[in-house]
């Protein structure tokens, strides 16, 4: 009897492996191996044609030292994210608490500021260049109405990051349904008890609903900076093909690490790039799950 | 095996997770609250405005000659309707070849995230056996790191293969699962109780049949989700094809606009035109299937 449970239980085993098989075959031939590769990669002077020559750090020690464009390439991600990652946030949240205010009309309005989220690629970037074409584009011809005389956007390396930023706002219905779905799944008890106390409106919405929506702010949070941290289509194309765009103020982290890669050949270097990359992301994203229980709120079950 | 009742009772519990209800917790205050709602409701109305506008500019350039398109101040509506902006637009590049060469990979694409993600997911789901943590931990993991880390030794990879220039590596990793799609089938699999894939197997069936047999059947509308976001990811994706693909004949649409722009420079009309037609078919995809979408990202934080 006990024999024969057991190898039920080994079969059980058998099939387990043999239904996520797919993943890790893809796992090991897709991304360990890969991600060994390249680590290995980053120490040599390796252009897809060559030998793997070991050369220590010293892709490394130039990227550091001496990369006048990578410093840029950095900082320009860094502004990107800085700033897209909480205006997006707060944007978000912003929508999704109107949404959630009992008004008329709710699926119709969520349908419409869900729609950009799901238009991406190159028909909305060349959108977005003819919007923010300086004299005949949409944007300005809007700002003019409001008396304010509209910057050069593309064409002005202090504008072309807010550029981008601001075409991201315009597909943040992405994470507001993850808000609105949260905030839809606070108890009403909740309210109705800080009713009870007189609390108003703004206090409801700072103490009861930021509070109940934190682990999914928490989430937004952690996935858009990863994401932040690896545009690349929006600047490719908006910089004219990868040229990097005025002043290189578009040459993001990717875009050169690509132009590294995959027009210069020169992989060693690139990998060597994707690895810092790598471990900023990673330090961030550790960063910010030491940070979580601080500010983070987990309830039990509520409902 | 078939238990048509027991059925639609697990289909109600997705159904539930997708509408969001429209009952706001100020709705017992009564009128007083109606000045708080029409101030709510005009900031959304404003708003929309300004979230469609883009999309009616982007509609209304493709109309214009180009000299209207040049002209200032720019106005919101076409002074002469061109259509023939959208014949010229089609005749100018290939588009007809990008339509096939896309509608070739997202197909497969789709068929490929389908049945192998509801696959692992149902082993990650309902098959006990050992190790299967770590292995769940392993996928979630994947999705922190950075897609470029891998891209650089996969294109190796893949040029050692001979597959540059071919849309194998556009296609075939998607038939081996991903974190993202695996995770929202095993939420889905989880309503679905474990005594019907009991009952099943003391019949005598093996898992292979009772994946294909019952959940499959029963996580449709979980599936639904998964084609159509990796329709969209398949039908967007511009930096896949950029990398792998040299010949002007096997283009994609989102390579071949980037083309046309090169071509086109600021003849505005005709990207216009061009972009339109790109994104309609994903427009069109979003009105008919919205409820995917947004039951999408409910299981999304549902599990958050």
């Amino acid at each position: 009897m006990r024999k024969r449970k057991l190898t039920i239980r080994q079969k059980e085993g058998i099939y387990g492996y043999i239904f996520i098989m797919p993943f890790i075959v893809g796992f090991f031939a897709f991304t360990s191996g890969p991600l060994l590769f390249s680590l290995a990669g980053s120490f040599t002077d390796y252009n897809i044609t060559s030998r793997m020559d070991f050369v220590g750090v010293e892709n490394y020690a130039s990227l550091i030292g001496e990369d006048g464009l990578f410093r840029t390439s950095l900082w320009n991600t860094i502004y990107y994210v800085a700033f897209s990652v909480p205006l997006t946030t707060l944007g978000a949240i912003f929508i999704s608490a109107l949404l959630n205010q009992d008004v008329p009309g709710l699926r119709f309005f969520r349908t419409l500021y869900y729609l950009p989220a799901v238009l991406s690629g190159v028909g909305v970037y060349l959108l977005w260049m003819q919007l923010l074409e300086p004299g005949t584009g949409m944007v300005n011809l809007l700002l003019g109405w409001v008396g304010i005389d509209g910057p050069n956007w593309l064409f002005d390396p202090d504008w072309t990051k807010p550029s981008l930023i601001l075409m991201k706002l315009w597909s943040v219905g992405g994470s507001m349904l993850l808000y609105l779905a949260s905030m839809q799944g606070v108890s009403k008890s909740l309210y109705e008890a800080a009713e009870i106390d007189g609390a108003s409106r703004w206090r409801q919405f700072v103490h009861i609903t930021i509070p109940m929506i934190t682990p999914v702010i928490f989430f937004d949070v952690v996935t858009s900076l990863i994401g932040g941290f690896q545009i690349f289509q929006e600047a490719y194309i908006m910089s004219g093909n990868g040229e990097g765009g005025p002043a290189n103020s578009l040459l993001f982290y990717n875009l050169y690490m690509w132009n590294q890669a995959f027009e210069n050949f020169d992989m060693g270097y690139a990998m060597a790039m994707s690895w810092i990359l790598f471990v900023i992301v990673f330090i961030l994203t550790v960063i910010n799950l030491k940070l979580a229980p601080r500010w983070v709120h987990y309830e039990g079950e509520d409902k | 095996m078939d238990k048509p009742e027991e059925k639609t009772a697990y289909l109600d519990e997705p159904e539930k997770l997708q509408t969001i209800s429209k009952t706001g917790f100020f709705e017992h205050r009564g009128n007083r609250n109606n000045m708080w709602r029409l101030f709510n409701f005009v900031l959304l109305a404003a708003g929309s405005l300004l979230i469609l506008s883009p999309l009616w500019w982007m509609f209304a350039t493709s109309l214009k000659t180009m000299a209207e398109v040049m002209s200032y101040p720019p106005s919101f509506f076409p002074k002469s309707w061109e259509w023939g902006n959208y014949i010229r637009t089609w005749q100018v590049a290939p588009f007809t070849t990008y339509t096939i060469n896309t509608l070739t990979i997202t197909t497969l694409v789709v068929i490929g995230s389908v049945l192998a993600n509801s696959f692992i997911a149902y082993g990650f789901a309902k098959i006990p056996f050992r190790g299967k943590n770590v292995w769940f931990a392993i996928v979630l993991s994947t999705m922190m790191i950075p897609g470029f880390v891998t891209l650089i030794p996969q294109y190796v990879l893949f040029s050692k293969l001979g597959w540059v220039n071919t849309y194998y590596p556009l296609i075939v990793p998607h038939f081996f699962g991903s974190a993202f799609y695996i995770f929202l089938l095993r939420q889905f699999y989880m309503t679905i109780p474990t005594e019907l894939i009991e009952a099943a197997k003391i019949e005598g069936a093996s898992h292979f049949y009772i994946w294909w047999k019952i959940g499959l059947p029963l996580t449709k509308p979980a599936l639904a989700t998964v084609a159509i976001f990796s329709f969209n990811g398949a039908w967007n994706d511009f930096l896949g094809p950029l990398l792998y693909l040299n010949d002007e004949n096997l283009y994609t649409l989102q390579l071949g606009l980037a083309v046309f722009k090169g071509q086109l420079d600021t003849q505005w009309n005709y990207l216009m035109a061009g972009s339109l037609l790109v994104l309609l078919p994903v427009i069109l995809l979003f009105f008919f299937f919205q409820k995917y979408f947004i039951q999408g990202i409910n299981l999304q934080s549902g599990g958050k």
